[in-house]
């Protein structure tokens, strides 16, 4: 998919670019694209590092732990279908905690790890169950309270407050993962109604 | 609000350690332990930015952009959304990269402050490169019938980008 997508969108860019004359502009393009990579990358690698530091304390001192327990009664009326205290269970928590902090790397293998336990519970192991599917759009929806990429971002470009995104992202994430919610067991009624 | 949001970074910059201490963690040395992996992430994040920087911005160049967004910015300019957040809004649920490198742009050209490049964080920071989770999820386990995992992950996706600009509207 993304293999296409990508060869799509540069060769469109090649064709569009001959065909209206921007020849010059589209190597000034590529040459710029590259280049930026680079000095964005360079710019994020102190931010991330700190964050990333400091991440690993909350997770060290507990504080991680913490989340995931008063995460727990939110989550369990959602995945009724799961036994009590099961490895999934936790592995959702973990995954969704990490979410929620930006911790995006540190998320994607207890996601890995959520999806194995959802998988040993899941009697057609080529279909994924509805758990699984509740599971990615919470984890896609995830709710943020600390959009750490994007104050990166933010303060590399100089912005006089980086920070001023913080309490916006949270109220627009919660709402959109409520909704979320709400959709998907929408959805969800309506694929068993008519197997669309 | 954005007084309130100030003072969240260095609460939790002594906060968390403060938390840590007690705790009987070490924090200077986890720290550390932590930071390195700022290197590594970014280090891995390079190649797709490369891949996908060069890619939006030959698209975006040659012109090609344009004509995606006159096409469909009548349909959403009519419902408010700033025609500058399309390109992000297509390309966000599709891939991580690229509607990251769109978001660092936006957020360039504009400014960060400027109302798009806040609505340009705040769309990138509220939702998740979906088709990417799917893969790399549903790969690792071995699911071939998706059945409407695609289905709600886009509708989530379309949920969060419709948000994202109802609050930035009613904030900034």
């Amino acid at each position: 998919m993304i293999n296409y997508f990508w060869f799509t969108l540069i060769g469109i860019s090649a064709i569009v670019g001959v065909l209206t004359g921007r020849i010059d502009q589209l190597n000034q393009a590529i040459m710029n694209g590259a280049k930026d990579a680079v000095e964005i990358s360079i710019g994020l690698i102190g931010i991330m590092g700190l964050w990333l530091g400091i991440m690993r304390i909350a997770e060290h001192s507990g504080l991680i732990n913490l989340l995931s327990r008063a995460l727990y009664p939110v989550l369990k009326p959602l995945f009724k279908e799961l036994p009590e205290d099961n490895m999934a269970m936790g592995a959702m928590i973990m995954n969704l905690s990490a979410n929620t902090l930006g911790l995006g790397n540190a998320a994607t293998p207890m996601g890995i790890k959520a999806m194995e336990e959802l998988q040993r519970l899941n009697p057609d192991k080529e279909s994924a169950s509805d758990a699984m599917c509740m599971f990615l759009v919470l984890n896609t929806e995830c709710v943020q309270f600390m959009p750490t990429t994007m104050i990166a971002i933010r303060a590399v470009e100089g912005s006089k407050d980086p920070a001023a995104i913080v309490l916006p992202i949270m109220i627009s994430s919660i709402t959109a993962a409520a909704m979320s919610v709400i959709v998907t067991l929408l959805i969800r009624m309506a694929y068993r109604r008519y197997k669309v | 609000m954005n007084s309130l949001s100030r003072y969240i970074i260095p609460l939790l910059l002594v906060g968390i350690p403060f938390i840590g201490i007690i705790k009987g963690v070490k924090v200077y040395e986890v720290f550390v332990e932590g930071a390195k992996e700022g290197l590594k992430t970014v280090v891995n994040i390079l190649p797709y930015l490369i891949a996908m920087l060069v890619a939006v911005n030959m698209f975006r160049e040659s012109g090609a952009m344009e004509i995606v967004v006159e096409t469909i910015g009548r349909l959403t300019s009519a419902a408010g959304i700033p025609v500058e957040l399309l390109p992000l809004a297509i390309l966000r649920p599709l891939s991580g990269s690229a509607s990251l490198g769109i978001a660092m742009d936006l957020i360039r050209e504009y400014g960060p402050d400027s109302y798009i490049g806040i609505l340009a964080s705040m769309i990138y920071g509220s939702s998740e490169a979906t088709l990417y989770v799917l893969s790399v999820y549903f790969g690792a386990i071995g699911i071939k019938k998706m059945r409407y995992a695609l289905l709600a992950g886009l509708a989530s996706d379309v949920i969060g980008i419709l948000i994202s600009c109802l609050i930035a509207s009613l904030l900034f």
